[in-house]
């Protein structure tokens, strides 16, 4: 039982992460970045020297974990705030529809970009070995791993709640979530705000891909695409642009799917996921507007 | 000198020209109300002064400096404060956070703490509704707490110029008295220089200063609002006999 519930948890966590990525983004530009997934999976590679071989050349792999750890943080908000200066910046006056294409796009270059460098066989890594290691919480085992991701999500999460509510930064990007034009009109820069939320989103596409990859010991040019997905559809249900709802939403579906995974009949479980869209097909239907509808519909930029 | 001076804008959205070669100037510590009916061009005329919209032709000089096709919140930096139809509070944010964020702009500053601290209590003194509610959420207010508090945080931007757009826009009048009442006083006090916007001109004959009767995006009349409200003219410009 306690079992269930550290899974849901950290399954959970790694959606929380991704959906805030989104959400951090879709608030202050009305853009839905599909090339969210490929930041993971680039900040995952950004440990490796460029070979086509099977096994991985570790490069930065081999720091201490506290260097390890904002290292690859830093590679995913570099990434990803350079996706904005190079592209997002010039579709700000496009319509939703034309910058999640873009987004796509980017996301194709960045992933065939990574194709290039290192081929499409996943490679072994050892990332962080040490977390490995089984712990026994009040009668259930687990890897460290997955207790160190529940903890470090929740520190995270409340980092960046204090961060958001506290901080005239926060303030000023809840502001320009609402109304953007209307916090511009009050002297709030946009390049600096938008900047920073991609800067964010893109530290937290790191976070998982730490995650990930110490979970999995492989690096993958598709691994970020899995959970892209996932968290896609969790800012869908929290609704989009609210980061409680985003949040909310990330743990419900970690949830559903690793409950499913345990109640299901057995023949079924390979259809889990049919199951989990399913129940977010139901969710949608009642709440269409989300389970937290955000505030500002106003026009953007 | 002028502290606003418009010459020949023009703007357009597609084919559609809102606004033709439109002129005037703004002198420091004047009141100005640009009156007309609806369609006239007023609002885009402000959406292109607070560089929202930019325009297709002419430029805008602000303090000396030309503010044509800037951005937004380089123009707020000026110090060119606008307050845009329909209010726009953050309605999810805490009325204090709302007015707190018109200071942003001198975080840089030196001392800004203590004078946005201080700049918050005048605000609180002259809207003591918005003291009583200040952690309240901005979403909650009615519509003339709403009015105050957007003049309130256009004032925390420490402005030499507000500009604002229909501030009498779905307001009860005598609400709307209540509102010009605080402005008149706050002009007085603070020696600022006021931009108003209203379809109707009969608040702008009430209160006085120059007033612009704009049309068909172009300007019929400029001279003293309380000379207008004689005229005929004016009958005129907003009943559409007579030419122009």
């Amino acid at each position: 039982m306690l079992q269930v519930l550290f899974d849901a948890l950290s399954l959970g966590s790694l959606y929380a992460l991704g959906a805030l990525g989104i959400a951090l983004i879709f608030g202050v530009m009305r853009l839905v970045n599909f090339a969210h997934g490929d930041v993971i999976a680039f900040s995952v590679f950004a440990l490796l020297w460029p070979s086509t071989d099977a096994v991985a050349i570790v490069f930065a792999g081999q720091m201490p974990w506290f260097l390890l750890i904002p290292f690859i943080l830093a590679v995913g908000a570099g990434l990803s705030v350079l996706s904005e200066i190079v592209v997002f910046r010039r579709f700000r006056h496009a319509s939703p529809a034309t910058m999640m294409i873009a987004s796509f796009a980017l996301g194709f270059v960045i992933r065939y970009f990574l194709l290039m460098l290192f081929s499409s066989r996943p490679k072994s890594i050892s990332l962080l070995p040490a977390l490995s290691q089984p712990v026994e919480i009040l009668g259930a085992r687990m890897p460290l791993l997955q207790l160190i991701t529940i903890l470090a999500t929740i520190v995270m999460l409340f980092a960046l709640s204090v961060f958001v509510r506290k901080t005239r930064f926060g303030l000023e990007m809840r502001a320009a979530a609402e109304n953007f034009t209307m916090a511009r009109m009050l002297g709030v820069r946009a390049n600096r705000v938008i900047m920073g939320a991609f800067a964010l989103s893109g530290a937290l596409a790191g976070a998982i891909s730490i995650i990930l990859g110490a979970q999995t010991g492989t690096a993958d040019i598709q691994m970020g695409g899995a959970v892209m997905l996932m968290a896609f559809i969790a800012t869908v249900i929290g609704g989009l642009g609210s980061l409680e709802g985003a949040v909310l939403a990330g743990f419900l579906l970690g949830a559903a799917s690793v409950v499913m995974q345990t109640v299901l009949p057995p023949e079924a479980r390979p259809f889990r996921d049919a199951f989990v869209y399913g129940a977010v097909i139901l969710v949608l239907l009642f709440r269409p507007q989300g389970l937290i509808s955000a505030r500002g519909t106003k026009e953007r930029v | 000198m002028s502290l606003l001076a418009v010459s020949d804008v023009t703007i357009r959205y597609g084919r559609l020209t809102a606004v033709r070669e439109v002129a005037f100037t703004l002198a420091e510590g004047e009141i100005l109300f640009i009156t007309g009916p609806n369609g006239a061009g007023k609002s885009s005329l402000m959406r292109a002064i607070a560089g929202v919209t930019p325009p297709a032709g002419g430029r805008i000089d602000f303090g000396g400096t030309e503010i044509t096709g800037r951005a937004p919140e380089e123009i707020a930096r000026m110090g060119l404060s606008m307050v845009p139809e329909g209010r726009d509070v953050f309605g999810s944010l805490s009325i204090e956070e709302n007015l707190m964020l018109g200071t942003g702009m001198h975080s840089r500053e030196r001392g800004w703490k203590a004078r946005a601290a201080s700049a918050l209590e005048e605000v609180y003194d002259t809207f003591p509704i918005l003291k009583e509610r200040r952690h309240g959420q901005a979403g909650l207010l009615s519509g003339g707490q709403q009015q105050m508090l957007v003049i309130g945080r256009a004032l925390m931007t420490n402005p030499r110029l507000i500009a604002i757009d229909e501030p009498s826009l779905g307001l009860a009048p005598n609400i709307t008295d209540q509102v010009y009442e605080r402005l008149i006083a706050l002009r007085a006090h603070r020696k600022l220089t006021l931009l108003i916007v209203e379809q109707s001109s009969t608040r702008a004959v009430m209160v006085g200063g120059r007033m612009i009767l704009m049309r068909g995006g172009q300007v019929l009349l400029d001279g003293d609002a309380g000379a207008m409200g004689q005229s005929e003219a004016l009958q005129a410009a907003y009943f559409g006999y007579g030419e122009h």
